[in-house]
């Protein structure tokens, strides 16, 4: 085939086309997707992810405009650039979608997500499991004289980190909320 | 202030307002207020049909035959789930229609009440949008809106669930010019820049070749007039998918057939060998890449799509265009002819010669007979007997689909209705009768196998009960004729189920129904038969004895390239390998 001179900007996959489009690595990608609050939305958005086989790590949805009744969906997924593309695709099809941004090649973004740690110890543990509790910036939100409930701020990361070290030190029940996310800037 | 009427005036005012004039149903307790307004007046003219799977196809046929949305109404419960089938199949081909839904009272949702199912819930996947409607004031926007997401874009099902409760109250009516639609708003230019790239590649191109698919019909007869302008003045070869044909005329002289599994040996061949592949509103299904690592290698892609999820969704293109056909079509004729309409027309004589040689392979040649109809012969003289009539022509699914998209011409668009994305055995019959009342006056065949029409069947009552002249031409072989080929190939030649047992005598059922039945098993008398029932003012069922054990070639293997064609005549065992065998 000739050389085309095909222009810069003439693809609307612009960020695709600076990966590889045909790579087989699986990447993980944070999508914010912008919706109508309407019944049935969310079941929707998660049909499309089981219907067509695609990855969802966590999801985070709440209205975030309460007059115009949008919500905000952050839904965390991996796969292949290619099915990364197709999942945004898909997702920009769905009718009372309004926006669907792809923050993890938008540029940096904070990632944030809360979890509450409910852990149970007697004598060096219940001192132990407060003093990590300090250096990882989680707060008592309940105690008791059996356990402590620590809420805890941060990437899922920093919250991995923390349930590895409660584990040992009596760690009995957790919640997570899943990923809210906002690009930098 | 207007003054209020209830939802189910509110329904059928909705359906005037957006210039409906046939409505596909079947009434139950959950739509009776909707059924009674329909009785009270005379604009809409309902057709009763005998399974609500047939409303839903003959609301489709009725919208591909016309390029309007078509319209179905039917109950609650059952009503819904019958009409399932007909919504994913309208997903999956792109075709508009609009399906109203009876529920049970709001207050009763969740109750598990009587012919209570969840429709939005079971319909969320096979509509393009679906809607509860739980305020009377709320319905008519929803309808209007219904409509609008229906037509606009890549046309689809849509979905509008209405409680009985929600029929009766009163409710404010809103008029279609102030229903509210910015939330779906599909682009419809492409990108300048694509496009004049597109209009580069076109310059230069040796070997082009285009592909064409339903979204050029889907896009209007513009889209059509386009297309054609576009190849006459290219004077580059095209080939079309099963649901694009007729966009471009199986006359023209640049015309290769249709590409694919059952495809024409020229068409997947240019498609094989070609530099520059233009894809005009097809989506590279797997009926027609066959093995995607082998498909064609060696060519630059252009895609103009109006879905953007259709764009690197199997094969990565290289030039994507989003936009609406005719709208994209109509800015690369102006950018290339402002150009100089330039092409490489030294490079294009010789792909012509390439592709006259593969032409000349004859693929579509076939071992005739004198004393058994052979299923091709059968079609070509159809095809032979009909030319001329003002035609639309419907199928089932199957060797008889195939033979049909082989052997038939098209040579408008909108004259071709066929279960492509969702193969639905029985769609034929009721997508015929769609067509047949949206143009009473011509001449509908609905080319079927035994065993699919009989899928449908009831719906020759329909037929007989409006005057529907639908002729139903059945290639009888007395087997699941493409479930027997790919047995023979697939599985040592052992036919597990695929023969049609204890069929019924097709001159009496017609008859039964009230229709007119004939059959014919010898060849000599063929035309005759086939003249009697083009001539015949009412519906006929016409029962064609064909050769039990054809083969519909040429074929694609399942898992193979498109250059691995096997020819007619081809040894069938040990063509398609492991791994093509798990492929359907």
């Amino acid at each position: 085939m000739t050389a085309l001179n095909i222009k810069k900007g003439s693809s609307r996959h612009s960020a695709y086309d600076l990966r590889n489009p045909n790579s087989d690595a699986i990447e993980r990608h944070t999508l914010a997707v912008v919706v109508d609050n309407e019944a049935g939305v969310l079941a929707r958005v998660i049909g499309l992810f089981s219907g067509r086989g695609y990855n969802i790590e966590s999801l985070t949805v709440a209205e975030i405009d309460h007059t115009g009744h949008t919500s905000r969906i952050t839904i965390v997924t991996t796969g292949t650039p290619h099915v990364i593309e197709q999942i945004k695709a898909q997702l920009g099809r769905i009718v009372p979608v309004h926006e669907v941004h792809d923050l993890t090649v938008e540029g940096p973004c904070v990632e944030r997500e809360l979890a509450l740690f409910k852990v149970a110890g007697e004598g060096d543990k219940r001192v132990e499991a407060l003093r990590m509790a300090d250096v990882f910036r989680a707060s008592v939100v309940d105690s008791t004289l059996a356990n402590f409930t620590f809420e805890i701020t941060g990437s899922p990361q920093k919250i991995d980190a923390f349930a590895e070290l409660m584990r040992p030190l009596g760690l009995t029940e957790m919640a997570r909320t899943g990923v809210a996310a906002l690009g930098r800037g | 202030m207007t003054k209020p009427i209830t939802g189910a005036q509110m329904v059928v005012q909705a359906l005037k307002d957006q210039g409906v004039d046939v409505v596909f149903g079947y009434p139950g307790g959950a739509v009776l207020p909707i059924y009674d307004e329909i009785f009270l007046q005379n604009e809409i003219r309902h057709i009763l049909v005998r399974h609500e799977q047939a409303a839903v196809h003959a609301a489709e046929g009725y919208a591909r035959s016309t390029g309007k949305v078509g319209v179905a109404l039917v109950t609650s419960g059952p009503g819904a789930t019958n009409a399932v089938t007909g919504l994913t199949d309208a997903l999956m081909d792109s075709i508009p229609i609009v399906v109203l839904t009876g529920q049970v009272p709001t207050f009763m949702i969740g109750t598990d009440g009587f012919q209570e199912a969840d429709t939005v819930g079971i319909t969320r996947p096979c509509t393009k949008h679906n809607w509860l409607v739980k305020d009377t004031d709320r319905l008519s926007g929803v309808i209007h809106e219904a409509f609008h997401v229906a037509r606009s874009g890549r046309p689809g099902p849509v979905l509008v669930d209405i409680p009985k409760d929600v029929q009766f109250a009163a409710g404010t009516y809103t008029p279609k010019a102030r229903a509210n639609l910015s939330r779906y708003q599909p682009r419809l230019k492409g990108d300048l820049a694509t496009i004049e790239a597109l209009a580069d590649a076109i310059r230069h191109a040796k070997r082009p070749v285009i592909y064409s698919g339903g979204g050029v019909i889907n896009s209007g007869k513009a889209a059509s007039h386009l297309l054609r302008e576009l190849v006459e003045e290219t004077g580059f070869p095209i080939t079309s998918t099963l649901m694009g044909l007729g966009a471009y005329p199986a006359s023209g002289k640049n015309w290769l057939g249709m590409l694919g599994m059952h495809g024409l040996y020229e068409a997947n061949l240019a498609m094989h060998g070609c530099d520059l592949m233009i894809n005009i509103g097809a989506r590279f299904d797997d009926r027609i890449t066959g093995r995607l690592q082998d498909f064609s290698p060696n060519s630059m892609k252009a895609h103009i799509d109006i879905d953007p999820s259709s764009i690197n969704k199997v094969i990565h293109v290289d030039l994507p265009i989003i936009g609406d056909v005719a709208h994209v079509l109509e800015d690369l004729l102006r950018i290339w002819r402002s150009q100089g309409r330039g092409t490489d027309k030294a490079a294009l004589k010789k792909w012509w010669a390439q592709i006259d040689e593969w032409r000349a392979v004859d693929c579509l040649g076939f071992t005739g007979s004198d004393t058994v109809i052979k299923p091709q012969h059968a079609v070509q003289r159809l095809e032979e007997l009909t030319r001329g009539h003002d035609r639309y022509i419907c199928t089932e699914v199957g060797q008889h689909q195939m033979w049909a998209a082989q052997y038939l011409r098209f040579d408008e668009p909108n004259r071709w209705m066929t279960s492509g994305g969702l193969g639905t055995m029985g769609y034929g019959q009721p997508a015929a009768m769609g067509v047949q009342l949206a143009h009473p006056e011509a001449l509908v065949i609905n080319v079927a196998g035994e065993a699919s029409w009989l899928m449908n069947m009831q719906e020759m009552g329909t037929m007989v009960q409006y005057h529907l002249p639908v002729k139903q031409f059945i290639l009888n072989n007395e087997r699941l004729g493409m479930v027997r080929q790919w047995q023979e190939l697939l599985h040592g030649e052992r036919y597990s189920q695929s023969w049609s047992e204890a069929l019924p005598d097709f001159v009496k059922l017609a008859e039964a129904f009230g229709a007119k039945g004939i059959q014919c098993k010898d060849p000599a008398d063929l035309d005759d038969a086939i003249l009697e029932m083009v001539n015949h003012d009412g519906p006929v069922i016409f029962d064609c004895l064909v050769e039990k054990h054809e083969n519909c070639f040429p074929m694609i293997p399942s898992g193979e390239a498109h250059n691995k064609m096997l020819l007619p005549n081809a040894e069938t065992q040990g063509q398609i390998t492991a791994p093509g065998a798990v492929l359907v």
